[in-house]
Order: structure tokens, then C-alpha cells, then sequence
């Protein structure tokens, strides 16, 4: 269970996440949704310690890990995809895989999973990442998440830019590995990707998630989207 | 004197190009290896080819720490920021410099070389050591391009070059990379100087030519680029040469000057560097 508990994070003096709290349960797709300029890409970076903490806690299965350096962080079981995908662009496929591979000793039966999971991956190693197509670098960038064999997965905005074929497999993919017990925190624009994915949706405004409820308790309708995301 | 170019400029955009630090002191390390050449062939009691590779494992060794510990106290402290590094690297210079010639001294000195040979072809002869030092600068400039694409840890480097906050996602220790990344630039230009210095002297002063010379190199080439730097270090390393010996070594570097401006004004992110 990855817990945030009142955490109060931002860049130097300026604050963008005030008091925050939520969970993301494993087993669970925990969707965030909210304005541009709500927190959302901020709360994904202060969880992977990439933005300091200035007060709160972030703990996974009650391990704190706010107080770690950024590059530990990984270690404890958390993978992030980020918003635009940021791959080693110069880097091939396979060296992007690898770099995901890094902490781990024995990777082999990982890299054969992530590369069973997206096989167009397994055709293009020797390609140079920045050359795949929009599609294929999100498969990448799960790809290279999910060599961390992480327990908690933050994707930032996956379906971002991607034709509906795409949205789909990702959102397929996702939902795969829902059932394998992993937990997944996607900041999601799209309302029907949430309707279909989600099974919490938290949503954000001036750094605060100002309602948290289950999905089942949504329809498309409901004021909460039209409050919160406007759509 | 291209060949020692090369190491040198390689050295510098290396420390550029993953950590977007411009290392003024670059010069420094390069004079500081000589030096060290210098105590070391002669105070260890071997014979000239043992002592001199002797400095060249110890030499690079010892400015690869001294570059260690200035990144480690110095920019890492001031969070890798590009105008305040180059400040930093300002006052490296002047802080190696005078630490030489309070414990060196203000002589230039000698180091015999490793061996004394003469290639002799009917029209000319030729010293076999300076085709020795273009021998072995290629052998560690080859290395240094298998090290960074062949294997683990060239790869992290790389990777923390076009992302330095993903590579931290990914367990990547970025302060570690860029210690290694400063200390294998600082070595490089130590090695290069262990070459060259039997073939010039050890002085206090030294660090200024290649400083200048691989500056030039690495913005003709592009920085970042080690494929651009070996391509320039060999135009200015031998046209450097070439024009210092037939006519005289500030036309040599006026020229090379030129080419730079040219470069700026036409090219400005080198012959093979990325747009930015």
C-alpha cells in the first residue's frame, strides 16, 4: 500500500502541493485527475523523490521513503513513467531496457517478461528510441518501468498524444497487470479511460486532492469531472 | 601532438557533454599529471621505461582523486549550475596552479623518456617515442570508446547525459556518475600530459595551450560530441603543428581561432554536435 499522508511539497519557495493525502491500494488502478497546474505531475515527482518534501510523510507498505535520496527510491518497489515518456532517446531499445534492468541482478526473466508483454518491442531493440513511433516509445516507457519489478507504478499521462489503437493496448496492459497485484497511480485527462480503468479516482485542485471516491460511484455525468477536470 | 590533443579535448567534452559543466580547469589536471609525471620518474628508483609507466598508471590515478574530491566539495555543493561551475573551475585553476608552484617550483623539468629510438628512412629520421605517444593516445582514446559504449557503466553515463532526473528514477546514482564522469575526464588529460611530457617539460604554467587548444577542438567538433572532438583535435592538432613549424605558432593559433568563429557564426553547434 503506498500511503501519502499531509505532504506539502514544491520547487525551492514555491509550493504546489499543500497537505496532500491519498492511497493507492495494490490490485488497484488509482486514477488522478484534475486542471492543468492542479499538482498532478508534482505529486508523481515528489513520490519518486524527485521534488523535496518539505513536510508529510510518503511510506510504502509503512516504509517512509520521502526522506530518501531520488535514486533509492526505485528500490523500494516504485516505477514512474513521466509525462512525455522521456526515454534515453539516443539510446536503443534495448540499452533503454537495460538502463530499467539496473538494480536488478538477475534481470533476464524480467526483461523476457516486459519484452513478452510488448512483443513490437522485441522486434526494434537495436533501434534507436527517439525513431519509434509515439506509441511504441509509451510501450517502452512502461517497458523500462516495469523492469524495476515494482509493487507501486505511476504512469503520467500514458494515453497522451496516442491514435485509439494505442489507447486501448495501453489501457489493456495496464488493466493486465492490475490483475497481478500491482498498484498503478494514472493521471489521466481522458474521462473515458478513467470510467474504464479506474477503481478510485482522486481529484485534484491547487495542490490538495479535494475529493477521493470509488469509481463505481461515478458516471460520466457526474459534477465531480465537470467541477474539477471541466469536461 | 594531435594524438595528445584528442585525449585532452575527449576529456573535456566527456565532463561537458554528461554533466554541462565547461571545466576551465581542464588545463590544470593536464599540468598537474606532468608534474606528478615528473616526482614520479624521478624519485622512484627504476629505470627510465619502468618509471615512465609508472606515471602513466599513477598520474591519471591521482588527478582522477584530486578531480573526484573538487566535484564531490565543490559542484556538486553548487548543484551542477552552469555560470557558477565555471567560476568554480576559475578558481580550481588558480588553486592547482599555485599548489604547483608552491611545491614543484617555477622550473620547467625534464622527464626522460621510456626509451630512445629513431626510426631512420633515407631522406629523414624520425623519433620513434612521438610515433609511440600517437600509438598510445589511439589505443586509450579506443578504450575510452569501447568503455562508454560497450559497457555498464558507459551506458549509465550516457543515460544520465540525456536525462540526468529519469536516470535517478531508475536507481541511478547521479552524484557518483558525475564524480567518475570529472575524475575520467581529469585522468584523460593526465594521461595525455604523461605522453607529451618527455617530449616537452613539466611546468607550472603548461595548462594553458591544451586549455585553449581543446576548447577549440570540442566547439569545432561539437560539444558533447567525442566523435567531433577526435575529427577536429586531428584538423587543429596537425594544422597547429604544421603551421607552427613553417611559419610560426600565432599564426597557428590565429587560424584556429578563425575556424572557431567560423564555426560560431556558421555552425554554432559544431561540426557534429545536436541542435539545441
Amino acid at each position: 500500500m503506498l500511503r501519502v499522508d499531509g505532504i506539502t511539497a514544491g520547487y525551492g519557495p514555491v509550493t504546489i502541493l499543500r497537505d496532500l493525502s491519498f492511497q493507492a491500494a495494490p490490485g488497484q488502478v488509482t486514477c488522478i485527475m484534475g486542471r492543468n497546474g492542479a499538482g498532478k505531475s508534482t505529486l508523481m515527482k515528489a513520490i519518486m523523490g524527485l521534488v523535496p518534501v518539505q513536510s508529510g510523510q510518503i511510506s510504502l507498505s509503512g516504509v517512509p521513503v520521502h526522506s530518501l535520496p531520488a535514486h533509492k527510491v526505485p528500490l523500494q518497489g516504485i516505477a514512474y513513467v513521466p509525462q512525455g515518456r522521456r526515454l534515453f532517446g539516443p539510446l536503443t531499445v534495448a540499452e533503454n531496457i537495460e538502463i530499467g534492468l539496473f538494480t536488478r541482478k538477475k534481470g533476464l526473466q524480467t526483461r523476457n517478461f516486459v519484452l513478452d508483454l510488448f512483443p513490437r518491442l522485441a522486434e526494434r531493440l537495436d533501434q534507436v528510441a527517439s525513431t519509434l513511433s509515439g506509441g511504441e516509445q509509451q510501450m517502452l516507457a512502461i517497458a523500462r518501468a516495469l523492469c524495476l519489478e515494482p509493487s507501486v507504478l505511476l504512469l503520467d499521462e500514458p494515453t497522451e498524444g496516442l491514435q485509439p489503437s494505442m489507447i486501448a493496448l495501453i489501457r489493456d496492459t495496464v488493466l493486465r497487470l492490475r490483475e497481478t497485484g500491482l498498484a498503478t497511480v494514472l493521471v489521466e485527462q481522458r474521462m473515458d479511460t478513467v470510467m474504464r480503468m479506474a477503481d478510485r479516482v482522486a481529484f485534484m485542485a491547487h495542490g490538495r486532492v479535494e475529493a477521493d471516491v470509488a469509481r463505481d460511484q461515478l458516471t460520466p455525468d457526474s459534477s465531480l469531472f465537470q467541477q474539477f477536470v471541466g469536461v | 601532438m594531435a594524438a595528445v590533443l584528442a585525449l585532452t579535448a575527449v576529456g573535456l567534452s566527456l565532463v561537458f557533454g554528461v554533466m554541462r559543466v565547461v571545466n576551465v580547469a581542464h588545463g590544470e589536471f593536464y599540468m598537474i599529471g606532468a608534474v606528478v609525471a615528473w616526482f614520479v620518474t624521478y624519485y622512484l628508483p627504476f629505470p627510465p621505461a619502468l618509471a615512465w609507466l609508472a606515471a602513466l598508471i599513477i598520474a591519471p590515478l591521482a588527478v582522477a582523486l584530486i578531480a573526484a574530491l573538487a566535484d564531490t566539495l565543490v559542484l556538486k555543493r553548487l548543484n551542477y549550475d552552469p555560470e557558477a561551475t565555471i567560476v568554480a573551475t576559475i578558481g580550481l585553476l588558480y588553486m592547482l596552479q599555485q599548489a604547483a608552484l608552491t611545491f614543484y617550483g617555477s622550473d620547467a623539468r625534464p622527464v626522460v623518456a621510456p626509451f630512445q629510438w629513431r626510426i631512420q628512412l633515407p631522406w629523414f629520421g624520425y623519433s620513434g617515442y612521438k610515433l609511440f605517444v600517437v600509438l598510445a593516445a589511439a589505443i586509450i582514446l579506443v578504450a575510452v570508446w569501447v568503455f562508454m559504449t560497450r559497457t555498464k557503466a558507459g551506458l549509465v553515463m550516457r543515460a544520465t547525459q540525456v536525462d540526468r532526473e529519469t536516470a535517478q528514477a531508475f536507481g541511478i546514482n547521479v552524484d557518483r556518475v558525475y564524480a567518475g564522469t570529472f575524475a575520467l575526464g581529469g585522468a584523460l588529460a593526465a594521461a595525455a600530459a604523461v605522453l607529451i611530457v618527455p617530449i616537452q617539460q613539466a611546468h607550472y604554467l603548461m595548462g594553458h595551450d591544451p586549455l585553449l587548444l581543446s576548447f577549440i577542438v570540442v566547439i569545432i567538433g561539437g560539444l558533447g560530441s567525442i566523435r567531433g572532438t577526435l575529427v577536429a583535435a586531428l584538423v587543429i592538432g596537425l594544422s597547429d603543428g604544421v603551421i607552427s613549424m613553417f611559419f610560426s605558432p600565432t599564426l597557428a593559433k590565429i587560424i584556429a581561432t578563425l575556424l572557431v568563429a567560423m564555426v560560431l557564426v556558421f555552425r554554432p553547434q559544431g561540426l557534429f554536435g545536436a541542435r539545441a
